[in-house]
């Protein structure tokens, strides 16, 4: 029988109409807007200034907190300004703008190949010391810094490496081209952080909907003799990492707990794939593969593209917006965010771009709630959404926050399967906001 | 026996026993409370507003009759009336606080700042403004989903539906300060009422350079410097390409008013400015020259 998390999840349409379509590699545009926000925690602190000549991979910011990553350039040019841009959401935030120059220069000592190395000489310090400098982060879409992850608090043993090759998301097919197409770098990747894990097995856990991946990992994985490739049946959110790990290993994460306390870290193959970049050729995190998709786009495509370039660069490569276009999202559709406008530059966390028509982005007006449990049932984390949403509406902070509000990981299963279309999630994530609030302002 | 004396004898015996415990727990646990807490007390609005900072007229009454002193007590609903009489009651001298009201420092109307995006999540300024920077793209500015409107216990706002933005009821709002902490985007500000009602504030949040302001809204504080130029009284202060003025200083004289390039500047209960009429008179003087 094929594996899966027991407790709730969905069953949204596929959709993924991008899925057979190669990575291409996308020309770069004249200006990329590089943002210095583009991992979770403190922003990266730049080093280069208005006229500045960088050479691609050249580090141009540096994440000083405990909690941030490095950015490099993602092209050669110059420097044309050091601004505020605005972000996804519609706030600005600063950016470093740089004019590209048609002739491409690397930065020394990147080996940019298309070679397979797969001795890995460096130790695991080194490994966690090249993936730091390489500023990367997790490509899942939390964008969390990587070198944090993979550092293991003192007393706690890393058991399994789990990578993760669910995508569950609808529309998303970034992940799923990667496995086809760099599928030994992968194998490389999971080698290298399981040599910095010290751990003895790893395990792949991809949904059903993906059969040729399986097969072909599944094959590759015969030369490797402690990573297994685990069949998952197709099942929303099968990409959580609780959800994960539960599902591979049959360990249930303890609230409010990370995944180390089960013994487990978890890593997206896009990652795997970034950390073979960064380890075997010293090549830092500028690029990443986007799925540009929509169900009226012309020519719904993945693209390896640099970041920082603006995404309305890469939906004029996948055949221009389409007219009857009323929603963008970065991300999927299920836990997406809704973008302001095209002219957003492509950030590190961001693994597609999705263009919605009307009919599909509107959303119906509400109902009373019925009390049918349907979102208690469909809740992976086995909370009561309905409940949840009459506190908070309530504010009734306190009691939200007993009835374990904050392990909510915003998945919208709840929101998705309501008959009533009530926007459970919305009250949700404002309670969670007020309530870690709360939680901070007793902490000091 | 009849029935209904059976019973009247059984329920007045439970009465009896019932007013006997009642008895011995008064007496027995009786708490001393200080009278002057309860006579504070009535003479409070009753509200529970928290504008003062407690969580009710009750707890401020207690609040006041433990420190035995007025210093930052005060209650906005009530007013200088009721702390004068709280005062009487204490025996202690009551601060004089200037009457004030909660202005709205935005003006982004649906025609000044015009939306761009359709937002259909819920009505939460909260929720809003984690999520996004708003439909009129101004990340500083008014969101219009009304949680000052939900959190005023006077009756004392509400949404204009034609600009968007919520109106404050002079005579109704107590300046309690609510709407005050309700704000994500701390537009909202307690300002003196002024003489006659007359006020003088920068409508606008916007922190950004001028030309990122203007982008949004034509009626954004640029910062200038035009009006701190023309102010004689040191009241107008500019940080972060935000003019910002000072109620204690500003004496009214409404000469920034005139000289603000984006009209930011909002006068309020003022009369109509002569200052048209004069240049209408000395245009006609100038026209009777000129012939």
């Amino acid at each position: 029988m094929l594996k899966t998390f027991p407790r709730g999840g969905v069953h949204p349409d596929d959709c993924k109409i991008s899925a057979n379509s190669p990575i291409k590699v996308a020309p770069l545009p004249n200006k990329v807007y590089v943002m210095l926000n583009q991992s979770a925690g403190a922003p990266a602190i730049t080093l280069v200034k208005k006229g500045d000549h960088v050479k691609t991979g050249q580090l141009i910011a540096k994440g000083e907190a405990f909690i941030s990553a490095n950015i490099h350039s993602p092209v050669t040019g110059i420097v044309d300004k050091i601004d505020q841009i605005t972000d996804a959401t519609g706030y600005k935030h600063q950016s470093i703008v740089i004019n590209v120059e048609s002739q491409e220069i690397w930065e020394d000592g990147i080996d940019t190949t298309n070679d397979l190395l797969t001795d890995i000489k460096a130790t695991p310090q080194e490994i966690i010391e090249k993936i730091k400098n390489a500023g990367i982060v997790g490509l899942g879409g939390a964008a969390f810094p990587t070198h944090v992850k993979l550092t293991i608090p003192q007393g706690k043993v890393a058991e399994y490496l789990l990578i993760n090759g669910a995508e569950c998301e609808p529309y998303l097919t970034c992940d799923h081209r990667l496995m086809l197409e760099k599928s030994e770098e992968i194998m490389v990747g999971i080698t290298i952080i399981m040599k910095a894990l010290s751990v003895k097995k790893a395990f792949i856990g991809i949904e059903n909907n993906k059969p040729d991946a399986i097969k072909q990992l599944t094959s590759l994985s015969q030369n490797y003799s402690n990573i297994e490739v685990v069949s998952l049946k197709k099942k929303y959110p099968q990409g959580a990492e609780k959800q994960l790990i539960k599902a591979i290993t049959g360990r249930e994460v303890p609230s409010g707990k990370l995944p180390i306390e089960v013994g487990c870290v978890v890593q997206n193959v896009a990652t795997a794939k970034a950390i073979y970049d960064a380890v075997q050729k010293n090549k830092p995190l500028i690029e990443r593969v986007v799925t540009i998709t929509g169900p009226n786009l012309s020519n719904p495509s993945n693209f390896l593209t640099r970041i920082g370039v603006p995404i309305n660069h890469l939906i004029e490569l996948a055949g221009g917006l389409p007219e009857d276009t009323a929603k963008l999202i970065s991300g999927g559709p299920m836990m997406g965010k809704a973008l302001s406008n095209t002219n957003i530059p492509l950030t590190k966390g961001m693994g597609g771009i999705l263009l919605l028509p009307e009919k599909l982005s509107k959303r119906l007006d509400p109902y009373p709630c019925i009390r049918c449990g349907r979102c208690a049932h469909a809740c992976p984390m086995g909370l009561e959404p309905f409940y949840l949403e009459k506190l908070i509406i309530k504010e009734r902070w306190e009691e939200a926050e007993k009835h374990w509000i904050m392990d909510c990981m915003e998945c919208g299963s709840c929101q998705y399967t309501c008959p009533a279309k009530r926007p459970l999630l919305d009250y949700i994530r404002l309670g969670k906001n007020k309530v870690s609030a709360i939680i901070r302002s007793r902490k000091n | 026996m009849e029935p209904i004396i059976i019973a009247f004898l059984v329920l007045s015996l439970i009465a009896a026993i019932f007013a006997a415990i009642i008895y011995f727990v008064d007496k027995q646990f009786h708490v001393d409370e200080d009278p002057r807490i309860d006579l504070i007390a009535d003479k409070l609005p009753g509200a529970n507003c928290g504008g003062c900072g407690y969580a009710g007229c009750r707890n401020f009454a207690e609040a006041i009759v433990k420190n035995n002193s007025l210093d930052n007590l005060f209650c906005a609903p009530g007013g200088n009336k009721t702390m004068a009489e709280i005062a009487q009651l204490m025996n202690l001298e009551a601060e004089e606080k200037k009457p004030q009201v909660a202005v709205i420092r935005c003006n982004g109307t649906n025609e000044n700042c015009p939306p761009k995006h359709d937002y259909n999540g819920i009505e939460s300024c909260g929720f809003a403004n984690f999520l996004f920077a708003g439909d009129g793209g101004c990340a500083y500015g008014c969101l219009g989903l009304g949680d000052c409107v939900a959190t005023c216990k006077f009756d004392a706002m509400y949404m204009d539906p034609i600009t968007g933005l919520p109106v404050v009821i002079e005579d109704n709002c107590t300046a309690c300060g609510n709407c005050v902490k309700a704000c994500p985007r701390n537009i909202i500000e307690i300002r003196n009422k002024g003489p006659k009602n007359r006020r003088i504030y920068v409508a606008c949040m916007n922190k950004e350079k001028g030309v990122y302001a203007k982008v949004n809204c034509s009626v954004a504080c640029i910062g200038c410097n035009a009006c701190v130029k023309e102010c004689k009284f040191d009241a107008i202060k500019i940080e972060s390409f935000l003019a910002y003025i000072d109620y204690q200083k500003c004496t009214l004289c409404r000469k920034c008013v005139p000289v603000c390039p984006t009209n930011c500047i909002v006068e309020v209960n003022f009369p109509i400015k002569k200052k048209a009429n004069i240049d209408l008179a000395n245009d006609s003087n100038q026209n009777i020259e000129n012939n």
